[in-house]
């Protein structure tokens, strides 16, 4: 499971970072969004993979708590998903605007 | 817990309500807006006055976010360095927010609210205890700049704005990696937990956590603007509208701001055999940016970039005296910090009125009015401005004192903040490094290239035209420059009872034990039905 998920982000980071480096503007949005996957799939790992273990003790459950999983990453990465989903959103408006006050979609306001 | 400790909070929370509440008004009711938004900005300087004064006592106040015990919940921390930022932040906000009242108020909607909410993020970020939690923060600071970067619209601003914003979102993910690999290897976020834990991470796992810790000083960089990962600011800053611009100065230093503190909190004496492992990196980035922002200083045609430009000569001699970690180069560093700090703010908001002498600058405003559209309607009796028969003599004699400091010339601020950098780079270990004196003629270097590029341009502008044309200035505009000039001055006059605060400020930032005492020590608030029984 874990070369599955290494690959994943791996896959998810670099098609970002590639996308990063193109000239379009629409690239750059997609390229950031895939790069925030790819984070965010690497915070969750951090807490260590666990299969079949709650991140959150109840009443009925286990005392140890080595039967749990971190819940820690996982509020991280619900915290790193809305704040990645408040600025693609913001980015986009951006995005739009420089579109049409230049109207190019390159990068840099006008064409190479 | 009395009302006095919630005092801690109050700086996040009051520009985070005023900024909400602002945005239930209308644009048309501006007065009433700048008054809220005025108010809570002096509140916030009067705020940093009174906790600087608590923090001066030596211990450091903790504020227990949810009332649990500091490993587990998040804390604000208020130690001497954070309520210096905190006061300084406040000082160049109410400045630059005067400075906007005469017109940049009105280019574009919501510009106190995203003001507001811009302080809160740099408050809070003065203040957390938390790596996550400084992450939120700085975020909150970066939407608000994005929006305060693109106020006033034009294709220049959006263009710059472009990439400013997706500079910054790529980094934002590298704090991300970093703080989750940092979380990965100890286990812990709070910034004090951490101190006692690196030592304890087993040599496999070292590399891992060096790794984290060096991404995450790439997200700060990028802010702070070392070379090579500056190339976005001073596009950025020279796009931005000067009061923006101006608050924008501190913005840099917010960076500088977190190595300063998590340099020697994690890579202190403490830490085992990763002790000092950023230093080396830190020195090298310091001087190439020094010399860079120099070159860039002494090549720059317009002025807006030249002061663009003194940001990053500002954060390269920074970076490096960062990197010297000695108690007394820390405590010479936040001199020179504070100092460079209030006069590129100045810098910012002079050059504005400055370029109204000009007439290409003339033009390019009244397009960026046009671009916003029904400026012109409601525009041309807000326009009727004071001509003060000495605009330009006092114009003047500000950018001389702009000069002075910038460069560190005798007698004023700047001149004491690099004298001592450089008395603490010769002191440090009595033995000069050949690195230190690249330092020491880095240091020297910029000043004297800083001289030659504002003699340039004050000459270009005072002495060489012809026609004089006589820039109209409103009273509300000169006075936050004056102000701020003003404070630097001031700074030089008290430079001893400054220079013990800051001495104070760096001793502690080299010996945590106390904070990290301070932060794990402070107990939650039993609740009233537990203190019943």
């Amino acid at each position: 499971m874990e070369l599955v998920l290494a690959i994943g982000i791996g896959a998810l980071v670099g098609s970002g970072v590639w996308l990063l480096q193109r000239p379009r503007t629409f690239q750059l949005i997609v390229g950031l969004s895939l790069i925030g996957y790819g984070v965010n799939l690497f915070i969750f790992a951090m807490g260590r993979l666990r299969v079949n273990a709650a991140p959150v003790l109840s009443d009925g459950g286990p005392a140890d708590p080595s039967a749990y999983a971190d819940p820690i990453p996982q509020a991280l990465v619900l915290t790193a998903i809305v704040i990645g989903f408040a600025t693609t959103a913001l980015f986009l408006v951006v995005l739009l605007a420089a579109r049409g006050l230049t109207g190019s979609d390159h990068v840099d306001g006008r064409e190479p | 817990m009395d009302l006095s400790n919630h005092l801690i909070i109050a700086p996040i929370l009051l520009p985070l309500l005023t900024g909400a509440l602002l945005l239930l008004f209308d644009e048309r009711k501006h007065t009433l807006k700048a008054l809220l938004s005025v108010g809570s900005t002096l509140l916030l300087v009067a705020m940093g006055m009174v906790l600087l004064r608590v923090a001066d006592s030596g211990t450091a106040s903790v504020y227990l976010l949810g009332n649990w015990a500091a490993p587990f919940g998040i804390v604000l921390v208020l130690d001497r360095l954070s309520a210096v930022m905190l006061l300084v932040t406040s000082l160049l906000a109410i400045a630059s927010l005067f400075f906007s009242l005469a017109r940049w108020d009105k280019m574009g909607s919501h510009f106190h609210s995203l003001f507001q909410f811009l302080l809160m993020g740099l408050n809070g970020a003065f203040l957390t205890g938390d790596l996550f939690n400084l992450f939120v923060f700085f975020e909150v600071v970066l939407s608000a700049s994005y929006g305060l970067l693109l106020h006033g619209s034009g294709p220049h601003r959006v263009r710059a704005g472009l990439h400013y914003i997706a500079m910054n979102l790529a980094a934002s993910f590298l704090f991300l990696v970093g703080v989750a690999l940092i979380y990965g290897v100890t286990g812990t976020l709070n910034m004090a937990d951490l101190v006692g834990r690196i030592g304890e991470v087993p040599p496999e796992n070292r590399f891992l956590l060096e790794a984290g810790a060096a991404i995450l000083g790439i997200a700060f960089l990028v802010k702070a603007g070392m070379w090579p990962l500056c190339f976005w600011l001073p596009s950025a800053y020279s796009a931005a509208a000067a009061p923006v611009a101006a608050i924008f100065a501190v913005l840099s230093k917010m960076g500088i701001y977190v190595l300063l503190r998590l340099s020697p909190l994690l890579f202190g004496a403490a830490a085992g055999s990763s002790a000092g492992f950023d230093d080396k990196w830190l020195f090298a980035g310091g001087l190439v940016t020094l010399a860079f922002g120099t070159i860039g200083v002494l090549a720059s045609q317009a002025m807006v970039r030249l002061a663009a430009f003194s940001v990053l000569v500002s954060s390269g001699t920074l970076l490096a005296a960062v990197a010297m970690s000695g108690d007394r180069s820390t405590a010479a560093a936040l001199y020179y910090m504070i100092s460079s700090t209030l006069t590129i703010g100045a810098l910012f908001l002079l050059i504005e009125l400055l370029e109204r002498a000009q007439d290409p600058a003339a033009a390019v405003l009244s397009v960026t009015m046009e671009a916003y559209g029904d400026g012109d309607e409601d525009e041309p009796e807000e326009e009727v401005g004071v001509t003060i028969p000495a605009t330009l003599a006092i114009l003047g004699v500000s950018f001389g004192v702009c000069g002075i400091l910038l460069s560190g010339l005798p007698p004023l601020s700047g001149f004491v903040g690099k004298f001592a950098l450089l008395s603490a780079a010769i002191d440090a270990g009595n033995k000069i490094s050949t690195l230190n004196w690249f330092f020491f003629g880095l240091l020297i270097t910029s000043g004297l290239f800083a001289m030659v590029a504002m003699v340039r341009a004050g000459i270009r502008i005072f002495w060489a035209p012809v026609e004089i044309i006589v820039p109209r200035v409103r009273v509300i505009e000169f006075v936050p420059v004056a102000f701020l000039l003003i404070l630097c001055i001031w700074m030089t006059a008290q430079a001893g009872p400054t220079m013990r605060y800051l001495d104070a400020a760096a001793n502690a930032l080299h010996d945590p034990t106390g904070y990290v005492h301070d932060v794990l020590s402070a107990a939650p608030i039993p609740s009233p039905k537990e203190a019943g029984h």
